[in-house]
């Protein structure tokens, strides 16, 4: 059905109202709302998570995902939502982007009960799997095999999920990113590998990590189809990993995405940030994924500058709501601190030297008081 | 029942958890045409083929890591590290990833895994003869199993296997050709628990903790110190390094009132010290002498031959420790 992009329209804030017939890559108008709404939720978390560890209710390590967005939210939409998803240390936009509760999230960073892992992951360790989110790993490309040896699951199941495992351009100087890759090209596994290159490993620019900048030519040497996308650009990121996934579920191996990005913020909250200039920051912030997307909606006609500045005071409700029930939230037991170290318990007679204290030493102890 | 050896008992067990559940595979290097460094899983690839017995590439980290995420999707895998020396690429993933993932989500998956490997030596020289299992036995989250007989091998295997939590099974490149009566039934009804130790020979002045080899040089030394000393020793097998059987160690202190442990790792750090302080806090009282310990000097174990043997632990040193006693 043509549209007459030009015709005056009508606003609504109701969704679903406009057929967006001419967007691109098979997206609906709901999609695209949902795109940029689930872009804005993770800025606007985010936003608050790096206040609260200003006001050291947030411990440990803090990575910000702000100015990434873009590739975990598009990769994600791209993916049908029972695709397997592994992410790294700079883990909330995958959570966020896979539906998981900001309010368990948030909780998570406080270290409470209620948190996604009931406080025992942190920042770094959200996963819902559930949601077959399986999480955020800190170890730098450790989840690289990992995500390898899920896709072989699927493989062997005869499953139609994929995977699909993110990582940034510094795990590639890993040599468990090198493993992985081979394994999945050897066995031809169903993994999308998406390499976030934000030009910096930490504190480590590109050139000082990496003899090549492009990242997928590291894939070449696996026989790996690649792409790369701009990674400021959600569309960009949707189309390849789109590509990406199909050619995992249609049983032709494993493929591998570049997306161009950048992190406007420090590597974590400690990041004085003395290795890149404020003038490059800036020009990266020009790119800022959101306004661009916001602009393409309100072109499109899927939303008005209206409807999107909702979007935003709704993001920002619901994030003052996630930080008031993570404040709120009780703290972990100390009493339960032993559970979860095992899937099966031990069983009666043992017990982990400092779980209780051994009737055998409490008895002896009690005579070496005497 | 049936005679087997330590390695026959060892793919028995895995071929029988094959064929009872399609979630088990088995991976590692060399494992199918070679048929295993040590030759354990000969056969296996002929009768499961290679989607099940999967050749890989030498890339422990990376067999390690995949195993988790192919238990994450939903098998069982039972990786083979060629030696416990080569499991030192993989710590991370054992470490960092087998023994944390249960924990750190908050207990919404588990790593039902088997890290298969082996200890031992045969002037293999410095970095192919070390044995490592106080580092991972002081990891929670682990599990770890080191069988002494061939039937300890099959049911403990069989445990582990079935075990819903990372397990570090090490065997002994030296027991693989030992021989014992071990459960040939099917079924695998002889499923040996994790966790619980035996007491391999009873005895009144002495308690020897021994596990993998040195639980034979435990059991030669209870023999030649009955024999010559007329010292009656109590020999309890550990079977599992974690969990550990406190009730059963403790118990058998509290009648001996003597102990000596018995390893093959380096006497500093190694797995003796720390169960040799656990003990003598547990038994202070009961013990009449101090803990005494037959362990590897802190020496990287060199290739001569006349070198290596008067560096092995043997159970001329754990005669020696127990008449230190008396």
């Amino acid at each position: 059905m043509p549209t007459n992009s030009r015709a005056p329209r009508p606003r609504s804030s109701r969704p679903g109202r406009r057929s967006g017939a001419d967007l691109p890559l098979g997206l609906t108008a709901q999609e695209c709302r949902e795109i940029y709404r689930k872009m804005v939720l993770i800025r606007h978390f985010e936003d608050h998570a790096a206040e609260a560890y200003a006001q050291a209710k947030v411990g440990g390590f803090l990575h910000l995902y702000i100015g990434e967005e873009a590739v975990a939210v598009g990769a994600l939409a791209a993916a049908r939502p029972d695709d397997h998803v592994l992410g790294h240390y700079r883990d909330h936009g995958y959570a966020l982007a896979r539906g998981c509760d900001p309010k368990a999230c948030m909780a998570e960073l406080f270290g409470r009960e209620t948190g996604l892992c009931h406080g025992r992951g942190g920042s770094m360790h959200l996963a819902d799997a559930s949601r077959n989110f399986w999480g955020g790993y800190a170890i730098v490309g450790s989840h690289i095999p990992i995500g390898a040896g899920m896709a072989y699951a699927m493989q062997y199941q005869q499953k139609e999920q994929v995977v699909l495992d993110f990582f940034g351009d510094g795990a590639t100087g890993n040599g468990i990113f090198h493993e992985g890759l081979n394994m999945a090209a050897l066995w031809n596994l169903p993994v999308v590998f998406i390499c976030e290159n934000n030009l910096y490993g930490m504190g480590a620019t590109l050139a000082e990590e990496s003899p090549v900048k492009d990242m997928i030519i590291k894939a070449e040497g696996y026989t790996m189809p690649s792409v790369q996308c701009d990674g400021m650009d959600v569309l960009s990121v949707y189309e390849a990993v789109q590509k990406a996934a199909a050619h995992c579920r249609s049983g032709k191996g494993p493929f591998f995405v570049e997306a161009l990005t950048y992190r406007f913020r420090g590597h974590s909250m400690a990041d004085p940030e003395l290795y890149r200039d404020k003038e490059e920051v800036r020009r990266w912030r020009e790119l800022d994924p959101i306004p661009r997307f916001g602009r393409f909606l309100v072109e499109h006609r899927v939303s008005s500058e209206q409807e999107l500045a909702q979007v935003t005071e709704d993001a920002e409700a619901e994030m003052l709501e996630a930080v008031r029930f993570a404040d709120e939230s009780p703290w972990p037991d100390p009493a339960t601190i032993d559970k979860w170290i095992y899937a099966k318990p031990l069983d009666g007679g043992q017990r982990e030297p400092t779980s209780e204290p051994a009737p055998a030493a409490a008895a002896s102890g009690a005579r070496r008081g005497a | 029942m049936a005679e087997l050896t330590y390695r026959d008992a060892v793919r028995s067990a895995m071929r029988e958890e094959m064929q009872r559940d399609e979630r088990v595979i088995l991976m590692g290097e060399s494992i199918t045409g070679y048929g295993g460094s040590y030759a354990v899983t000969k056969g296996l690839v002929e009768e499961f083929g290679p989607q099940r017995v999967m050749e890989t590439p030498i890339a422990e980290a990376g067999i390690v890591g995949f195993a988790v995420g192919a238990a994450m999707g939903g098998l069982i895998p039972v990786a083979e590290l060629m030696t416990v020396n080569f499991a030192l690429l993989a710590l991370d993933q054992i470490v960092n990833s087998a023994a944390k993932f249960h924990y750190m989500f908050g207990g919404q998956f588990s790593i039902p895994l088997v890290v298969r490997t082996v200890s031992g030596f045969g002037q293999l020289g410095p970095t192919h003869s070390q044995t490592f299992e106080g580092w991972f036995a002081s990891v929670p989250g682990l599990k770890v199993v080191m069988p002494a007989t061939p039937a300890d091998a099959k049911g403990l295997l069989l445990a582990s296997i079935r075990d819903p939590d990372p397990v570090i099974f090490i065997e002994h490149s030296l027991l693989y050709s030992t021989r014992g009566e071990v459960d040939a039934e099917p079924d695998g009804g002889l499923e040996v628990p994790i966790g619980v130790a035996r007491v391999a020979r009873e005895g009144s002045d002495v308690t020897l903790i021994g596990y993998s080899r040195m639980l034979l040089q435990a059991m030669h030394a209870a023999e030649v110190l009955e024999r010559e000393d007329g010292i009656s020793c109590e020999v309890i097998d550990l079977r599992t390094l974690r969990p550990l059987d406190y009730p059963t160690m403790v118990a058998s202190v509290q009648r001996t009132h003597r102990l000596v442990l018995c390893g093959e790792d380096w006497r500093t750090g190694g797995f003796g010290a720390s169960l040799l302080a656990e003990m003598q806090d547990r038994c202070f009282d009961d013990l009449d002498a101090p803990v005494q310990r037959v362990a590897m000097r802190d020496v990287p174990l060199p290739y001569s031959r006349e070198l290596e043997r008067s560096l092995i632990p043997a159970s001329q040193q754990i005669v020696e420790a127990v008449r230190r006693l008396n």
